[in-house]
């Protein structure tokens, strides 16, 4: 499953850009090669990060996987919910499991569309 | 799939935390044919098994099984393993499947040292034979279905011989999920046939089949240690908590001199159990410290399917190691509080 409007990382996190914002989720092949989601790590409100940084993480019963900022910006927003139910990821990757919105100033680049992000899975395997 | 050991396993087959909670709620059945078989009979197998292991076998009689390690001559664990009495001067070792080549190797060395070595025989039997693992309060009910074994008589750590399914095999009654259940040793040419007739009867009972993962979760909950986390060769039985597994009053036995003297002079590290007051998953290797002097580390650590808290297991200094005590564990750069608690975690 790769709604087609969205965009991808190689890292498999998804993007729904929005003016000056964009919020961040793991995609649906994440979410099944993690597993059950017990908890996430999610970062504190207005924490300001540079590309690449670590901005949090989202963890299963075997393994750890850290979720990463596509571009500088500073977090608006996170998925409160995911602290009591964090298998909302499972559930629902591009809908109530989203994690975290960032306030961007410009848009993200580099990044992949459905077609391509399908390609690098395809390639992958 | 996952690759171990030399084996390819399944780590879940519908996902951990749904095997764990079956397992404790039914039960679940395990393929752990990749534990080491190994068959140590003779006049003096015996004798050699006393030396060579820490718990005392004179406690064993046919149809019993016992928990035992074997220690080098630091006292350092080699590899913990279950031992069974098939006969009067017969034995089988299960040994960890990623230790089973060292285990054999290392007994075949003791054995040279034996005066009588050629009344012993020692023989790797793993190809021979499929283990499978029934765990958590339906097995037995399942279990009797298949069988005319009387489960009853079968108390914990005991076993019997016998048909299930119609096939020849071991039942015992042992486990490592810290529920009831058996282990079945079955030939390799019927275990798929078991296995089938076992999911078959149990699943009206709410068994299901279980991964790797799922059994080290539980054994984890159970506060059960595993080789190569929580034992190594550089850890002894005293500070890995097994110490009723080291009878001090056998004669000699291998890494007794050196565990004595341990003994008098006290450990200085020891495995705790602890769970995470704040949020967050402690994982092997991660760093255990009390206001910023480093204590120790993790050897396990998982959220707990079904207690549904976050636990780890690992080496503290011994000064630090009692319940109730604070610690911090440093999980991605943050110190993160965690109480010292009693294991195991989970008591059925």
């Amino acid at each position: 499953m790769i709604p087609k409007d969205l965009l991808y990382t190689e890292e498999h996190e998804w993007l729904r850009l929005q003016e000056n914002k964009v919020i961040i989720g793991i995609t649906d092949f994440a979410q099944k090669e993690l597993g059950d989601v017990v908890f996430v790590d999610l970062p504190e409100v207005n924490l300001v990060l540079e590309a690449n940084d670590v901005l949090g993480g989202v963890e299963s019963v075997k393994a750890v996987s850290d979720i990463y900022a596509p571009c500088p910006g500073r977090i608006a927003a996170v998925n409160e919910a995911l602290t009591d139910t964090p298998d909302l990821i499972n559930e629902d990757p591009y809908g109530e499991g989203w994690i975290v919105e960032l306030e961007i100033e410009e848009a993200p680049k580099n990044l992949l569309s459905a077609a391509e992000y399908e390609e690098f899975l395809n390639k992958g395997e | 799939m996952t690759e171990f050991a030399g084996w390819y396993m399944p780590t879940k087959y519908q996902g951990i935390v749904d095997e764990h909670l079956a397992v404790r709620r039914a039960a679940g059945l395990f393929d752990v044919s990749h534990m080491g078989q190994i068959k140590i009979a003779g006049p003096v197998a015996f004798n050699f098994i006393q030396r060579v292991t820490t718990n005392n076998i004179s406690k064993l009689q046919v149809g019993k099984a016992q928990y035992s390690l074997l220690c080098n001559v630091q006292g350092g664990i080699i590899d913990d393993i279950i031992i069974y009495q098939l006969g009067l001067e017969e034995y089988m070792f299960v040994v960890n499947a990623a230790n089973k080549d060292k285990v054999l190797q290392w007994l075949q060395d003791q054995k040279n040292k034996e005066e009588k070595a050629d009344l012993l025989n020692i023989q790797d039997v793993s190809k021979e034979f499929c283990l499978l693992a029934i765990q958590g309060p339906r097995a037995e009910e399942i279990i009797a279905q298949l069988t005319k074994l009387e489960l009853a008589k079968i108390k914990f750590f005991h076993f019997a011989t016998g048909e299930l399914a119609g096939v020849h095999v071991i039942l015992s009654r042992t486990g490592y999920t810290g529920e009831d259940g058996f282990e079945i040793f079955v030939d390799t040419a019927n275990a798929v046939l078991v296995w089938r007739k076992i999911l078959e009867f149990g699943k009206g009972a709410g068994l299901v089949p279980a991964g790797l993962g799922a059994r080290d979760t539980l054994r984890f909950e159970a506060g059960l240690p595993l080789y190569g986390q929580e034992l190594r060769e550089d850890t002894t039985p005293f500070e890995a908590g097994l110490t009723k597994f080291v009878d001090m009053t056998k004669a000699n036995f291998i890494g007794r001199p050196v565990l004595e003297m341990t003994r008098e002079q006290g450990i200085k590290r020891k495995l705790v159990g602890f769970r995470m007051v704040d949020r967050g998953i402690p994982r092997p290797g991660y760093q255990l410290q009390s206001k910023g002097e480093i204590l120790g580390k993790v050897t396990s650590g998982t959220f707990c399917p079904y207690l549904k808290y976050n636990a780890g297991m690992g080496y503290v200094r011994a000064d630090y190691a009692y319940t109730e005590n604070e610690i911090d564990v440093l999980i991605r750069g943050k110190e993160l509080k965690a109480t010292i608690i009693k294991k195991p975690f989970y008591n059925r």
